[in-house]
């Protein structure tokens, strides 16, 4: 056969085709903060950029197994109301109960850290963008009165996208309630522990993931209130990509320490040991 | 609820006539003087903060203020606090707190500023430290929202044990415009965010998240019927107790 440009060219993409197909989906990660493209199981255990080092976002019941085997879940079965009747939304919670085995966008319960017991608190990306609503609300606000009433410190993993905009005012109502029971806790003379994971923004970031009294953040999350894309409409200017980066937001004075996925449980357990610690009781 | 009746909300919340709240501030109190700055890094026009006496008792006054003409509304953003802004009215609460002076918050705000510099300065963590400490304070909250109120940006002024609403005003958990956005990606679909967040008044008394709903009438007259209703306010207040008080606050907030 002779070999014109027609058959050359089209004879190697139906091969290509083909290979391509054969190459099961997944086995090469791209990463979204510096673009590396690498085999997926060199993210390892912690789920880590092997070129930057940006920690993937995970589930919470994922990101529970980088932190401890010893957990004791608290109000699995809290569930949304769906309080403004909003459409499409029971189908949407189903999906993401689905993807990340939980009720709601948190997971909380009594964990032991490095040796510590806390009250631990995880946020879950993956469920509607671990938006504060109802459910989850009333799952961290009984997080903070449990950990007050069982006298434990709380160590909370915060990533969200804001307020649930499907519940409306309720989820603005949240911030109050969730604030209260931080604030009860820290009457207590219990110290709460906030770890902000990639994103925390809007509502979450304006109620209890500052309200904290110790700050962590893991490499190269997002921190803010605004948008990015809000906040550029607001000033007519581009922003540089890492504008929110827990990087800049340390450096403007509003976090402790960033800790990579490797060495939070460590750390943790270093700070609650410290606290932990006999404390000034003063003259009896 | 029909398109008419949303539209009628919008727009009365939005109205230029309750744009100039330094005028509602003077005509309910009459000797009102006025404070400025946050004592950190400076002061915001979109708060308007001081102490006045109402019926002969002190009270601290914070409001909000979009201001009246462009130029007013250029430098309050239309209404919008910086973590300045915020900061200021906390530290005229904490003043009324050691004073032993109810406050009163006037809302007329879209939200908080959310520009580059009002969020490097911590705007989110200045609304989460409001939040947080007006629950605590030890003197009687009473919040009244004028126009718009709008996310945490309100919140961080509406952490109240009253919270009374005009009858065409709106308490969303975003603006509309940005509902739509979010939701349909199409800022244009206002009025059927509005519909769907459930605008009305109605519907959060229902909720509880506001206790009264006042007619407009109430800013007519100098704004005598809103003085009146804030003296026999402070009145009950009186009959309250400060342990009464907190704990009906923490229930007004923890049944959400």
């Amino acid at each position: 056969m002779a070999l014109t440009p027609h058959n050359f060219v089209r004879h190697p993409q139906k091969a290509l085709a083909t290979y391509h197909h054969n190459v099961p989906s997944g086995i090469f990660r791209y990463c979204n903060k510096c673009g590396a493209k690498f085999y997926f199981r060199r993210a390892g255990k912690f789920q880590l950029c092997p070129e930057c080092g940006y920690g993937f976002r995970v589930t919470a019941r994922q990101r529970l197994k980088m932190l401890t085997k010893d957990f004791q879940e608290w109000d699995a079965d809290l569930v949304t109301q769906n309080p403004l009747d909003f459409p499409n939304y029971d189908e949407k919670l189903k999906k993401a109960q689905s993807k990340t085995k939980l009720q709601d966008a948190v997971l909380t319960g009594l964990a032991d850290l490095d040796g510590q017991t806390a009250a631990l608190g995880i946020m879950d990306p993956y469920f509607i963008m671990g938006s504060l609503g109802t459910a989850n609300g009333e799952r961290i606000t009984r997080l903070f009165e449990k950990a007050t009433a069982q006298k434990l410190p709380v160590v909370l993993f915060t990533a969200s996208g804001g307020a649930r905009m499907q519940e409306g005012i309720a989820s603005l109502m949240q911030m109050a309630k969730i604030s209260q029971a931080v604030n009860e806790h820290r009457q207590a003379g219990l110290l709460y522990i906030a770890v902000i994971m990639d994103p925390t923004t809007g509502g979450v970031t304006a109620s209890f993931a500052s309200q904290a009294d110790i700050i962590l953040a893991e490499p190269q999350a997002l921190l803010g209130f605004a948008g990015q894309r809000v906040i550029e409409q607001t000033i007519n200017k581009k922003l540089p990509a890492d504008f929110q980066s827990v990087e800049n937001v340390y450096q403007n004075g509003f976090i402790d320490a960033i800790v990579p996925r490797t060495e939070q449980v460590a750390k943790l357990g270093q700070l609650l040991t410290i606290f932990a610690a006999a404390g000034w009781e003063g003259e009896q | 609820m029909d398109k008419q009746a949303i539209l009628q909300i919008m727009d009365g919340a939005r109205s230029d006539a309750k744009a100039n709240m330094r005028a509602i501030v003077e005509q309910l109190f009459a000797d009102f003087v006025e404070l400025h700055g946050d004592r950190v890094a400076g002061d915001d026009e979109a708060i308007i903060a001081g102490f006045a006496t109402i019926d002969q008792r002190k009270v601290a006054v914070i409001a909000t203020n979009k201001g009246q003409e462009l130029k007013e509304r250029l430098v309050t953003h239309f209404g919008s606090p910086t973590p300045q802004g915020y900061r200021k009215a906390l530290r005229v609460m904490k003043i009324a707190q050691a004073m032993h002076a109810p406050i009163i918050t006037l809302i007329n705000t879209p939200g908080a500023y959310p520009d580059a510099d009002a969020e490097k300065a911590g705007q989110g963590q200045v609304l989460a430290q409001n939040i947080s400490e007006m629950l605590q304070l030890k003197v009687p909250l009473l919040s009244i929202i004028i126009g718009e109120a709008g996310s945490g940006g309100a919140l961080a002024l509406a952490c109240s044990d009253q919270v009374w609403m005009l009858e065409y005003s709106m308490y969303t958990v975003l603006s509309p415009e940005g509902f739509a956005s979010i939701m349909w990606k199409d800022a244009k679909l206002s009025h059927e965010a509005a519909a769907q967040m459930h605008i009305e008044p109605d519907f959060l008394k229902e909720q509880g998240v506001v206790e009264q709903i006042l007619p407009e009438t109430v800013l007519e007259n100098q704004c005598q019927p809103l003085q009146e209703l804030i003296i026999q306010q402070l009145k009950l207040f009186d009959k309250t107790n400060l342990n009464q008080l907190l704990q009906q606050r923490r229930d007004r907030f923890r049944r959400f």
